[in-house]
């Protein structure tokens, strides 16, 4: 049986859907395999942001400080992208991110990949449209949860 | 009796109270359970001669004497172990005085109303549940069906949304759902404390990890009206048939036999139409924008 290579892996992700091989190949020339184990903090706010990944399996949590303690705003698990502070100025991480459950990813080095959407702005744009796909996703999330559609109307 | 939009049962009104369906009869509170900060569980015994049992879905009116009457969906249907529960959330006067109630209190029931989920039109397919909120309550006696008769039912998915992991209703109970076979049950809420080891996050956001066919599902849906939407339009988008999603629609019901008005959604009328209608009958009536 031959052993999936990176390219095959991203190649499964739907959230990479859209990207043709050579684009694949490009972005799996960044990116390496990675096992995190839980508890461990694979982002902390304001600090550059010079890897992003893709969550094969398992779970991690976007946390933030609050004056009560870290509160989780956001989990991803399987098939997620995990950070977009990358591609948007200045590179750094707006939240914590702790591994929750043991994960596989798939890391990229965000330099490199920075540096190849420069040099070929069709690639630059093709990445940008996935990475837009899903900001406008949680975007749209985020403001659905900020109606607070769960919280008590005043009623009977 | 099987309703136009594939299979939501009616209750013919007379049969439900003795004493007819404006009446109140007297039922104690035998069990008082806090579910969170806001919510109890009332169960209920008669103390006059009860009214009909209730079918999943349906609700009943609670009359908490000296304060008022508010409708509250059915949260567990009688058995031989159990009265009938209702799960109440505090939200007003009427409702916060039911929530003090202490067992040996008296209440007020008339009911049960409306049309019920029809638990049937799942047999042979997958089973889809999504609560949010205090939604889940009234979705509860539909895990029970399903639980007291597994083998006419697909694969089971039990999918719950809350504002915090403190505001989760029944959590025992979801776990030992968990551990049934077929059954896959996710939590998730809007915002956590570190340590929360359950999702957060939209209620969407779960639904493309569950393993069940969405060809071959039927759905039920109870909680806010947006959550309610965006499931719904997601499944359809992902081939669910819109017959077969279930929504509970939750409207201001007074009467609840379809003599005031209160209630009314476009022709129909939820205290006696609904609460459960399909999303097929669903989605136009609440597509139409109130200026």
């Amino acid at each position: 049986m031959r052993t999936k290579t990176i390219r095959d892996l991203l190649a499964t992700q739907p959230v990479l859907a859209g990207l043709d091989d050579g684009d694949l190949d490009l972005m799996a020339g960044c990116a390496h395999n990675e096992v995190l184990e839980a508890g461990v903090f694979i982002a902390r706010e304001g600090e550059p942001a010079d890897r992003f990944f893709v969550v094969r399996a398992g779970r991690v949590g976007l946390e933030i400080h609050a004056p009560t303690g870290p509160l989780v705003i956001e989990t991803l698990g399987d098939g997620d992208l995990v950070g977009w502070s990358w591609i948007v100025p200045p590179h750094r991480w707006v939240y914590d991110v702790e591994v929750l459950e043991r994960a596989h990813v798939v890391a990229i080095d965000a330099a490199c990949l920075r540096d190849k959407c420069e040099a070929d702005p069709a690639f630059g744009y093709r990445v940008m449209k996935r990475f837009a796909q899903v900001v406008a996703e949680r975007l749209q999330a985020t403001r659905l949860r900020l109606l607070d559609l769960y919280g008590t109307g005043d009623d009977g | 009796m099987t309703g136009e939009d594939g299979g939501v049962a009616t209750v013919d009104d007379r049969a439900r109270s003795p004493a007819g369906p404006m009446v109140p009869v007297r039922y104690r509170v035998t069990d008082r359970c806090v579910e969170t900060a806001d919510t109890v569980t009332l169960e209920l015994a008669p103390v006059d001669e009860p009214v009909q049992d209730p079918a999943p879905g349906q609700f009943s009116m609670l009359y908490a004497f000296g304060a008022g009457e508010v409708p509250i969906s059915i949260s567990g249907c009688p058995t031989a172990q159990h009265g009938p529960r209702h799960t109440i959330r505090a939200v007003g006067a009427t409702t916060r005085a039911l929530c003090r109630l202490e067992p040996g209190s008296m209440v007020g029931v008339r009911g049960p109303f409306g049309a019920g989920w029809p638990v049937s039109i799942a047999e042979g397919a997958d089973v889809l549940v999504v609560g949010g909120g205090i939604g889940l309550a009234p979705l509860r006696p539909v895990v029970h069906e399903v639980l007291a008769q597994r083998e006419r039912f697909g694969r089971v998915g039990v999918l719950v949304g809350a504002r915090t992991p403190a505001d989760v209703l029944y959590p025992a109970e979801l776990e030992r759902w968990r551990s049934e076979a077929g059954f896959h049950v996710d939590v998730t809420v809007d915002v956590a404390a570190r340590g929360w080891r359950g999702h957060v996050g939209l209620v969407t956001s779960l639904l493309d990890r569950l393993p069940i066919r969405r060809d071959r599902t039927t759905a039920f849906l109870c909680g806010p009206e947006i959550m309610m939407r965006i499931v719904a339009q997601d499944l359809i988008d992902s081939g669910t048939d819109p017959a077969r999603i279930l929504v509970s629609l939750e409207r201001n019901m007074h009467c609840a036999v379809r003599l005031c008005g209160h209630c009314q959604l476009g022709p129909m009328f939820v205290c006696a139409d609904g609460p459960v209608i399909s999303w097929a009958r669903a989605a136009p009536l609440l597509a139409v924008r109130r200026w």
